[in-house]
């Protein structure tokens, strides 16, 4: 019987948890025909984007690195200096550019949104928000939303340059590949295709990521501690959303 | 009505319970245009509770609330507010926005107007000097001020736009004596000279002496007792005398949460 109630209810939270998530979403959107606040949204490009990019090109460069050692030593070591730069390239822009520069900015990110937008529901600001006419959907939410979903693929495109730089030098330092020819073959094997389809990916990440951080921080509860748990959900969900819609993403994109 | 009282407001029933808190239980207080009321009662009666609804920021369960001549909840207890009616609320935990500095925190609803900066800045700086405040902490942020400090710009920040009505809670607490009174005077000003009306909630007797017009007592959910000061000196009321001379002994019983 208590193995019922225990399944019901957690049933019942998910379903009140997908509405409220649903309602949140909606309400966000709302924004897109009311005030846009450009200052805000100009504010969030440059403290999700900017501020993320050090550890982005950090990621994307010892990725495309480690990615060349393992084509060359994993495979036919025959040809392998076109099958090297090929795979970096495909690899890097296709799937590794926007899911791991995903993930870094997830934790980064999100996190960041979720505890300031957390503090600010626990001390009042947001109800205090609303008293000054002002919504916080537009205020808050749409900005960081907006940006997200503009500056994530700018990010990635960073990431994709990076890391084949990466692949590019470790090719050139350690494994003795001809630095103009490496490039050259990354240009033939590489289509615009495979660029854009990663950043549309990066598009949709970086409305995961903003949305998980504002919706987690905007139900934040009971103090220091609720902010800490919210901050965490964020964190975890906008990763495994990004998993997760990546796997949907490259079926729709390339499995045609 | 012959002709609108935009600061009028009133409450009928209202109930807000917490899951199986009942907090707010057949509440009624009319409010005059003009009134300083101030509203008593123990912690956690739900004076802050009720100041949410008010404002739009907690749904009631029931019961009507009409603010001017319009009722501010619709259909389903959907907020609506009445835009015709200028409110500014002055938090009980001060609620100044951490990442804006003093003056943009003033000035939050003329800078998200369009006003220039510099005319926010301005008029921010004279509103400093009026809730008491040196100038030169324009360019602080909230951090940087002491909880009284904090308290005063978030009450710069409720009289800002010269509202209509004014919800304050619990101005005083935290302030010295001194800086109390001058709060106390610049609520009795907003009220005397913009005929604005003015809610406050205190614990604090000697504030509630000077600025009500009329003093209420808020009690298990209900509003027991409403007067003015003057009446409430006199009183005979057992609940009365035991808030105001502090006593744990009495009818109002230290248990109940
Ligand atoms: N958001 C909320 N969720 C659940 N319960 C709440 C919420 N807000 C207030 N309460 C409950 O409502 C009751 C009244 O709270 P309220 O903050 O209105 O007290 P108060 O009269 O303002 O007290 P104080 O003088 O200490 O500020 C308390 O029991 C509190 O636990
Ligand atoms: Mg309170």
């Amino acid at each position: 019987m208590k193995f019922f109630i225990n399944v019901g209810s957690s049933i019942i939270n998910f379903l009140e948890e997908t509405g409220r998530f649903f309602i949140f979403t909606l309400k966000t959107l709302k924004s897109i025909i009311s005030k846009w606040y450009l200052k805000n949204i100009f504010q969030q490009m440059i403290s999700i984007g900017y501020l993320s990019l050090p550890v982005v090109a950090l990621t994307s460069f010892f990725t495309g690195g480690a990615l060349a050692i393992q084509i060359y030593y994993g495979g036919n070591q025959f040809n392998s200096e076109v099958i090297v730069s090929s795979i970096v390239a495909l690899g890097i822009t296709r799937e590794l550019g926007p899911v791991l520069g995903g993930i870094v900015v997830a934790g980064r990110v999100s996190a960041a949104i979720a505890a300031e937008i957390g503090t600010m529901k626990v001390t009042e600001q947001i109800d205090a928000l609303r008293t000054l006419s002002t919504d916080p959907y537009e205020y808050l939410v749409f900005p960081r939303v907006v940006a997200g979903i503009v500056v994530l693929p700018i990010l990635v495109g960073f990431a994709d340059v990076i890391g084949i730089m990466g692949g590019w030098f470790v090719g050139v330092q350690s494994l003795d590949f001809n630095g103009s020819v490496y490039l050259q073959n990354t240009e033939i094997f590489l289509e615009s295709n495979d660029i854009i389809s990663g950043l549309i990916k990066a598009s949709v990440f970086g409305f995961i990521i903003t949305m998980m951080g504002c919706y987690h921080g905007f139900f934040s509860q009971g103090g220091a501690q609720g902010v800490g748990r919210s901050t965490m959900n964020a964190v975890v969900s906008s990763s495994i959303l990004i998993l997760g819609s990546n796997y949907i993403m490259t079926n729709l994109l390339f499995a045609s | 009505m012959p002709h609108k009282d935009k600061k009028m407001i009133e409450i009928n029933n209202l109930n807000k319970k917490f899951q199986k808190n009942e907090v707010l239980k057949n509440l009624s207080i009319k409010i005059e245009k003009g009134e300083s009321a101030v509203i008593i009662g123990r912690s956690g009666t739900g004076k802050s509770v009720l100041l949410k609804c008010l404002l739009g920021l907690l749904k009631p369960d029931n019961g009507k609330i009409k603010i001017g001549d319009k009722y501010i909840y619709g259909k389903n207890y959907q907020y609506i507010g009445n835009k015709e009616v200028k409110i500014g609320m002055l938090f009980q935990g001060g609620a100044l926005f951490d990442s804006l500095n003093i003056w943009k925190n003033i000035s939050f609803s003329a800078l998200q107007n369009k006003v220039s900066e510099k005319e926010c800045k301005k008029i921010a700086i004279e509103t400093l000097e009026k809730v008491g405040l040196n100038p030169n902490v324009a360019d602080l942020y909230p951090s940087e001020l002491s909880g009284g400090m904090q308290k005063r710009v978030s009450l710069g920040r409720a009289i800002f736009s010269e509202p209509d009505i004014i919800f304050f809670d619990e101005p005083t607490t935290g302030l010295d004596p001194i800086t109390a009174d001058v709060i106390n005077k610049l609520i009795l000003e907003k009220v005397n000279d913009l005929g604005a009306t003015a809610l406050t909630i205190t614990h604090d007797m000697s504030s509630a002496r000077t600025i009500a017009s009329k003093v209420y007592m808020l009690h298990e959910g209900n509003i027991i007792w409403g007067d003015s000061v003057d009446e409430m000196e006199k009183t005979k009321n057992e609940y009365i005398l035991q808030f105001v001379n502090g006593q744990s002994k009495g009818p109002i019983k230290i248990q109940n949460n």
